[in-house]
């Protein structure tokens, strides 16, 4: 596959982590933000190719693992109502709210269905003009800029039955939050490519000189990421605190214009809870007051619902990069991927679900060994 | 194979004229009364014809020889129920086949239940009875007995199909899923993720340059050959199908407490189909097979089960892809083409496309 296969080349690979471990001196904690960037890692196993003394902090940018719980149980009492065609994206199905998850709401009569963009919804509510159609737009930059065009597209097509329940974060007050929290050990962030590409990165120089830390926009193929830590090692080992684009081919600092300007008409920044760290401000989007009409929390009147997460779960300190997965005391007794309690353990990105997976194994080599 | 459109083609039946008067099933079809009676006698007597079922009893009467026999029952509900390379008809007789083949027995006969939606195109019914009796014939097995129940419009989907099958075991083999033993080669059959990607492309509307085709078969006669090869050295076989390789290579860990490690460049994937799944945010390890064979055999014997697999047409493709271990029982762990490992692990429920 043209683009692909090229960036999966495993002498290059070995060659660029030799390079790493040559390059560095000295220990250092480098964070890679997006989710994919985390299943990537995981799942080629470049962190097991690299030098032991780089290590990567799994960051907060797996959408599923930051939507809050009241979010989706705001998301099952909306699927739930009879008058409503529920559409999401499939990996948010399985996502626990206080309650069950919308699979369990399907199972009961809801009609919750998969789609692949929010575009086949709004096409969904053309069609079917005697039901509510309500899209479940979560994510980062990535995924903004077609949930901006749903209601847009509504907007002109004049549909009075399809709403977004949306709830947008952004990259960059997620950066801020992590470099000041008390403890904070990431040193240097590999930016997630696909956010890049949609917003550019003109917003990052001044956070790579307010907290004195090197940025590089990063892909998500082994080359690509073994490319991104090369660059903040080099970075870091030289003192230096600059953005840099190691994604050329899909970035560049400007991002994509026009996706910008509809983002800026469709929504506006809020304040956002992120799961299991809290309210960061202005960090996320909600729908600006001339689109309005379409949130489907006011057309559905969620206001009264309020959710509690488990008091057991640390998701908070391990999305910050303050503990490792293992350090949480219910990590594979309260809380498995069968029984989740927080959305680290949820998602496939998420560092919790990955480091169960990954830990049994050592665990049974341990034994092996022994 | 693509839906029929048409009325079906009742000339290459014997009478036509009755079944002509219906271009959909009713309720009637499943009343027992002459319309259902019609449907036996004009459409799945004709295309599933043998002694055993034209006695029209209410149970055949089949010989086998003496020995052990093997049985299984598999429900067919895919959507949509015409696909690139197949249809629910094929799908429901080679299941089967190939559930009875991979215990080590020789299909011999099955039964066939439909239970149809009311409205459902007769053409359509037609189309699909017909590719049953061509996979029957290829596969060696007879139909034997069935039922047909008819269900009120939106009671079902079109039409779900349960198919029952009896084989004779064969001598001198000694397969079952606890089986594989530390230092036992794991073989597959060929390409994966087709059947699955292919249900998937036409699901979500995706065309490609090449049509990524469902790899549908009866499996039965190359593991015959297999098995004539090389006996009791085959210590487990299974069709990876509902949660493809990744799912299935877990449960043969989990019952023979035992690790399983693959080398993941070695994995046979088509291009369309890694594509595919790129796009959808999907892994191939996951998805369904519906004519590939996994081979967990004893090291000496690995050679020859491969020359044999790859003689064979629907074994052409055949590799071998990990071997069984002491270490991490009951886990199946992959060599990446990085050189690092991972573990596979066994999927809580259906594979979720990703949002990123």
């Amino acid at each position: 596959m043209k683009y692909l296969t090229e960036f999966r080349n495993s002498e290059i690979a070995q060659r660029m982590a030799r390079e790493i471990a040559q390059i560095a001196t000295r220990p250092w904690k480098i964070m890679e933000v997006c989710g994919g960037q985390t299943h990537s890692i995981l799942k080629n196993g470049i962190d097991q190719m690299l030098p032991p003394g780089i290590e990567m902090i799994h960051g907060p940018g797996c959408p599923v693992c930051v939507t809050p719980l009241e979010l989706i149980d705001k998301a099952l009492a909306i699927a739930a109502r009879p008058e409503v065609v529920f559409c999401s994206f499939g990996d948010m199905l399985r996502v626990p709210g206080t309650e069950g998850d919308l699979f369990q709401v399907k199972g009961r009569g809801g009609d919750v269905r998969v789609v692949y963009s929010p575009l086949d919804a709004v096409d969904l509510a053309a069609k079917t003009p005697g039901r509510q159609v309500v899209f479940f737009g979560v994510g980062f930059e990535t995924t903004a800029p077609a949930n901006a065009m749903s209601v847009h597209l509504a907007q002109r097509l004049g549909l009075r039955n399809f709403s977004l329940l949306v709830s947008h974060v952004l990259v960059p007050p997620a950066i801020e939050a992590i470099m000041q929290a008390p403890g904070n050990h990431v040193q240097a962030f590999l930016l997630a490519g696909h956010v890049c590409s949609v917003m550019g990165y003109w917003q990052y120089p001044p956070l790579a000189e307010k907290y004195r830390v090197p940025l590089v926009v990063t892909g998500f193929e082994p080359l690509d990421l073994l490319d991104g830590i090369r660059r903040a090692v080099v970075q870091l080992e030289a003192g230096r605190h600059e953005v840099e684009n190691a994604y050329e081919r899909v970035v560049n600092f400007d991002g994509n214009r026009a996706a910008q300007k509809l983002l800026a008409e469709v929504f506006e920044v809020t304040d956002r809870a992120w799961r299991g760290i809290g309210v960061i401000s202005r960090s996320g989007w909600r729908l600006s007051a001339a689109y309005r009409e379409f949130d489907a929390e006011e057309r559905f009147d969620t206001g009264g619902i309020r959710a509690r997460e488990s008091p057991l779960c640390r998701s908070g300190d391990v999305l910050r990069g303050a503990i490792k997965p293992v350090e949480c005391g219910a990590f594979g007794k309260q809380c498995t991927p069968r029984h989740p309690l927080g959305a680290t353990m949820v998602s496939s990105e998420g560092a919790c679900a990955a480091y169960y997976n990954y830990g049994r194994f050592l665990a049974a080599e341990e034994v092996a060994s022994s | 194979m693509e839906a029929p459109k048409a009325a079906p083609d009742f000339a290459k039946w014997i009478c036509p004229l009755p079944l002509a008067d219906y271009p959909a099933i009713v309720m009637g079809h499943g009343g027992g009364g002459k319309l259902g009676s019609e449907l036996v006698e004009h459409l799945f007597l004709p295309a599933f014809r043998n002694p055993a079922l034209e006695n029209l009893g209410d149970a055949a009467a089949i010989d086998l020889p003496a020995g052990r026999l093997a049985l299984s029952t598999d429900s067919f509900v895919v959507q949509p129920l015409f696909f690139p390379g197949g249809s629910i008809g094929e799908l429901a007789v080679n299941g089967t086949v190939n559930d009875l083949a991979v215990s080590g027995a020789v299909p011999k006969f099955l039964s066939a239940s439909f239970i149809l939606e009311e409205g459902f195109p007769l053409a359509q019914l037609a189309a699909i009875v017909e590719a049953m009796a061509k996979a029957a014939a290829v596969a060696g097995v007879q139909i034997v007995t069935g039922d047909t129940k008819v269900v009120e419009r939106g009671h079902g989907d079109g039409c779900y199909i349960n198919t029952a099958g009896v084989g004779v075991l064969r001598d001198n083999v000694a397969i079952g899923p606890h089986r594989a033993q530390p230092g036992d080669a794991v073989l597959i059959s060929g390409t994966i993720g087709d059947h699955g990607m292919a249900i998937m492309s036409v699901r979500e509307g995706m065309e490609f340059e090449s049509p990524i085709r469902s790899d549908c078969a009866a499996m039965n006669g190359l593991i015959s050959e297999v098995l004539d090869a090389a006996g009791t050295a085959v210590h487990v076989m299974r069709d990876p199908t509902r949660g493809g390789l990744g799912s299935t290579l877990n449960e043969i860990a989990s019952a023979s407490d035992a690790g399983i490690e693959i080398d993941e460049t070695r994995l046979p994937v088509r291009e369309e189909v890694q594509s595919a799944c790129e796009l959808l945010g999907l892994d191939p390890v996951y998805v369904a097979n519906e004519g590939k064979v996994v081979f967990v055999v004893a090291p000496k014997a690995a050679e020859r089960v491969l020359e044999v697999l790859r003689a064979h047409p629907l074994g052409c493709e055949a590799v071998r892809i990990g071997q069984v271990t002491a270490a991490h029982k009951r886990m199946l762990v992959a060599r990446t083409a990085m050189g690092a490992q991972r573990v596979i692990p066994m999927q809580i429920g259906e594979q979720l496309p990703r949002i990123c």
